[in-house]
């Protein structure tokens, strides 16, 4: 891996995998059919995971005025290819498509180390997790399954020759890492902000180049049995101003808060 | 026939919808109430390639077609009409008008500039007296030597103030003949012309309209687009292709409008249930959106024959006429909807329904459409 050259205004050429999550829009309410074991897709517009649409946006930063590439990955079966175009159109370089239904985090992770390690790309970003399923389990394990560091969320990301700073969240608080080449990171907001593609980008997205690969074999390590949904909220009561005792008693007895 | 929507097209609505929720949502109330035009806008609209969606790609616009263009505009109108009106006579008029009759020259200087909004365009043809009489405007232009002298003044005009280059068209003939004029290019900053009052409208409030002033204005016979006398066939073909822009911009103020009524019925409860489920609004959405549908094909006939290169007078007539009648008449009932939250401004409606008007009015009446239709189908 990192084979970065300077370019004539000492710029690093980076070579940078980015991957995205096709999920459903945020606004979509959500259902389940087949006795609430598999999510109920129809109607439902997806776009990109928006952590992972950070990681791209910081991507493309990244080699603004370079020669450097960004690559986008994506397992998912063809139904996922207006997402995957859409990252092509905000300013990725190519894009991979792995030809699976992306099973589990597990899976979704040996396909992409899979093909990282054949690829040589100085780093590996990703949203902290996908909107949808909330693993965030993915950067970490693409990671391990390559033997190199990792980083989870990631809030800003700078690079400096064949090294990164990273600031971390942590609780009440900031850790700032210092990471060499190559490693994956789970991108945060902050990281950058996400980019609206212009006309020309999507004019453009249709001529570059989508790879479809087909799936590793990977083991099945766990099944999901059923979802559940949160019931809906009740009415809202509404008490006088002049009422406190009634409202702390209720805060009290049907609240349970205090 | 293929009406499916297609990818290019539900990209621009996506990137539209993102651009609209972080730069027109937010201050949009505001522009219309103060009659703010939102300059930065256009500009990073101009970023994003919406500025000369038309324009080839060789002279710095998105090289797009009036298929992806409709969509533009109607996602842009479903946001707010004023950004649309702006945005669509910037492209449609006078861009629209350089692309179609400029010599190269004129192309390669203005084309550029205007399709990354650097500069924002203006394009004059009504006068305080002469709406669709346009043969017998007032405003003349006098061959003196290398030079025209411009003297009157245009009305209505999109971006009268604010633009930076305006494409006008004048008499240089004799008043009532349709051969009698011709058109140019002026610059702002070029003496004897000037903006002038800006209206204070019903709708379209951010939208900037203003007169144009021509007090000796001495024009370069180059600025001259075509021939002298060229002017007024001209103007009838940039408007032919601006009737689908207004179309478009209908179709998008009403499903606005539609949109919000939709989501509103399903929410607002009265005797225990949605108000949706009561026939007297069910059937309002159902005519709602069976005129959009209708509509919508209509607009998109309209920018596919354009496509192809065909006569589109007709069509373009039509889906004018049609498209501006259906948002007046989807933004009314939106109000009805509403009751009396749709009569106030923390509710989007009212918006919508002042917006609309504009429609049958703008680059010929819903009257004047139906004189172009008849004309055609009479012949």
């Amino acid at each position: 891996m990192h084979t970065q050259k300077k370019n004539k205004r000492g710029k690093i050429t980076m070579k940078i995998l980015v991957c995205i999550s096709h999920v459903p829009d945020t606004t979509t309410k959500i259902s389940f059919i087949e006795n609430n074991t598999k999510f109920n897709a129809v109607g439902v517009q997806f776009i990109i995971n928006p952590y992972d649409e950070i990681a791209l946006a910081r991507a493309l930063e990244l080699i603004e005025g370079t020669d450097g590439t960004v690559t986008v990955i994506n397992v998912g079966d063809i139904s996922t290819e207006p997402t995957i175009r859409k990252a092509l159109a905000i300013g990725a370089t190519d894009a991979i498509r792995v030809n699976a239904a992306p099973r589990d985090g597990y899976f979704v992770a040996s396909q992409i180390a899979a093909i990282a390690k054949e690829m040589n790309f100085d780093f590996i970003l990703a949203g902290r997790e996908s909107i949808d399923y909330n693993g965030g389990q993915v950067p970490a394990m693409i990671a391990e399954l390559l033997g190199i560091p990792s980083v989870s969320i990631a809030k800003k990301l700078t690079i400096d020759s064949a090294t990164a700073t990273i600031d971390r969240e942590i609780e009440g608080g900031k850790e700032i890492v210092s990471i060499p080449f190559p490693f994956v990171a789970g991108a945060s907001e902050g990281m950058a902000e996400p980019k609206i593609p212009n006309m020309r980008g999507i004019m453009s997205a249709r001529t570059k180049p989508l790879v479809v690969k087909e799936a590793l074999a990977v083991d099945l390590l766990q099944e999901i049995k059923i979802y559940d949904t949160p019931k809906p909220r009740g009415q809202v009561k509404l008490i006088s101003p002049d009422n406190a005792g009634e409202l702390i008693e209720l805060l009290h007895s049907e609240a349970k808060v205090i | 026939m293929d009406f499916e929507i297609n990818e290019n097209q539900k990209m621009i609505a996506a990137t539209i919808k993102d651009f609209g929720e972080k730069h027109i949502k937010p201050k949009m109330m505001e522009w219309d109430e103060d009659q703010t035009f939102p300059l930065e806008v256009f500009k990073q609209l101009g970023t994003l390639g919406l500025m000369g969606v038309l324009v080839p790609v060789e002279y710095g616009g998105a090289g797009l077609s009036y298929t992806e263009y409709v969509t533009a505009i109607v996602e842009l109108s479903k946001i707010d009409g004023s950004i649309g009106l702006s945005m669509a006579a910037h492209n449609s008029l006078c861009t629209g008008h350089i692309l179609a009759f400029g010599n190269e020259i004129q192309k390669q200087k203005y084309l550029p500039k205007l399709a990354s909004a650097e500069w924002i365009g203006a394009w004059g043809l009504t006068e305080v007296n002469t709406g669709s009489d346009a043969a017998n405007m007032l405003t003349t232009a006098v061959l003196e030597g290398d030079h025209y002298i411009i003297n009157g003044s245009k009305n209505f005009i999109t971006h009268g103030i604010s633009g930076d280059v305006a494409v006008v068209i004048v008499r240089t003939g004799k008043m009532g003949d349709n051969r009698g004029m011709s058109t140019f290019i002026i610059e702002k900053g070029t003496k004897g012309f000037s903006g002038g009052r800006k209206e204070n409208k019903l709708g379209m409030r951010a939208s900037e309209t203003t007169e144009l002033i021509f007090d000796n204005c001495i024009v370069h016979k180059d600025q001259m687009m075509g021939n002298p006398g060229d002017g007024f066939a001209q103007a009838m073909k940039v408007l032919d292709g601006g009737r689908i822009s207004i179309a478009s911009l209908g179709l998008g103020i009403a499903k606005g409008a539609y949109e919000a009524s939709i989501k509103y019925s399903k929410e607002r409860k009265q005797f225990n249930k949605p108000i949706s489920e009561f026939q007297a609004i069910a059937f309002k959405l159902s005519d709602m959106a069976t005129q959009i549908e209708a509509a919508e094909l209509l607009t998109y006939q309209a920018a596919d024959m354009k496509n192809r290169g065909m006569n589109i007078k007709k069509e373009s007539s039509m889906a004018k006429y049609y498209t501006s009648e259906v948002a007046v008449r989807v933004a009314t009932e939106a109000i009805q909807i509403f009751g009396g939250y749709g009569y106030t401004k923390d509710f989007p409606v009212e918006k919508y329904f002042r917006d609309s008007k504009l429609c049958t009015i703008g680059e010929g009446t819903s009257e004047i459409q139906k004189l172009v239709i008849s004309r055609e189908i009479l012949k």
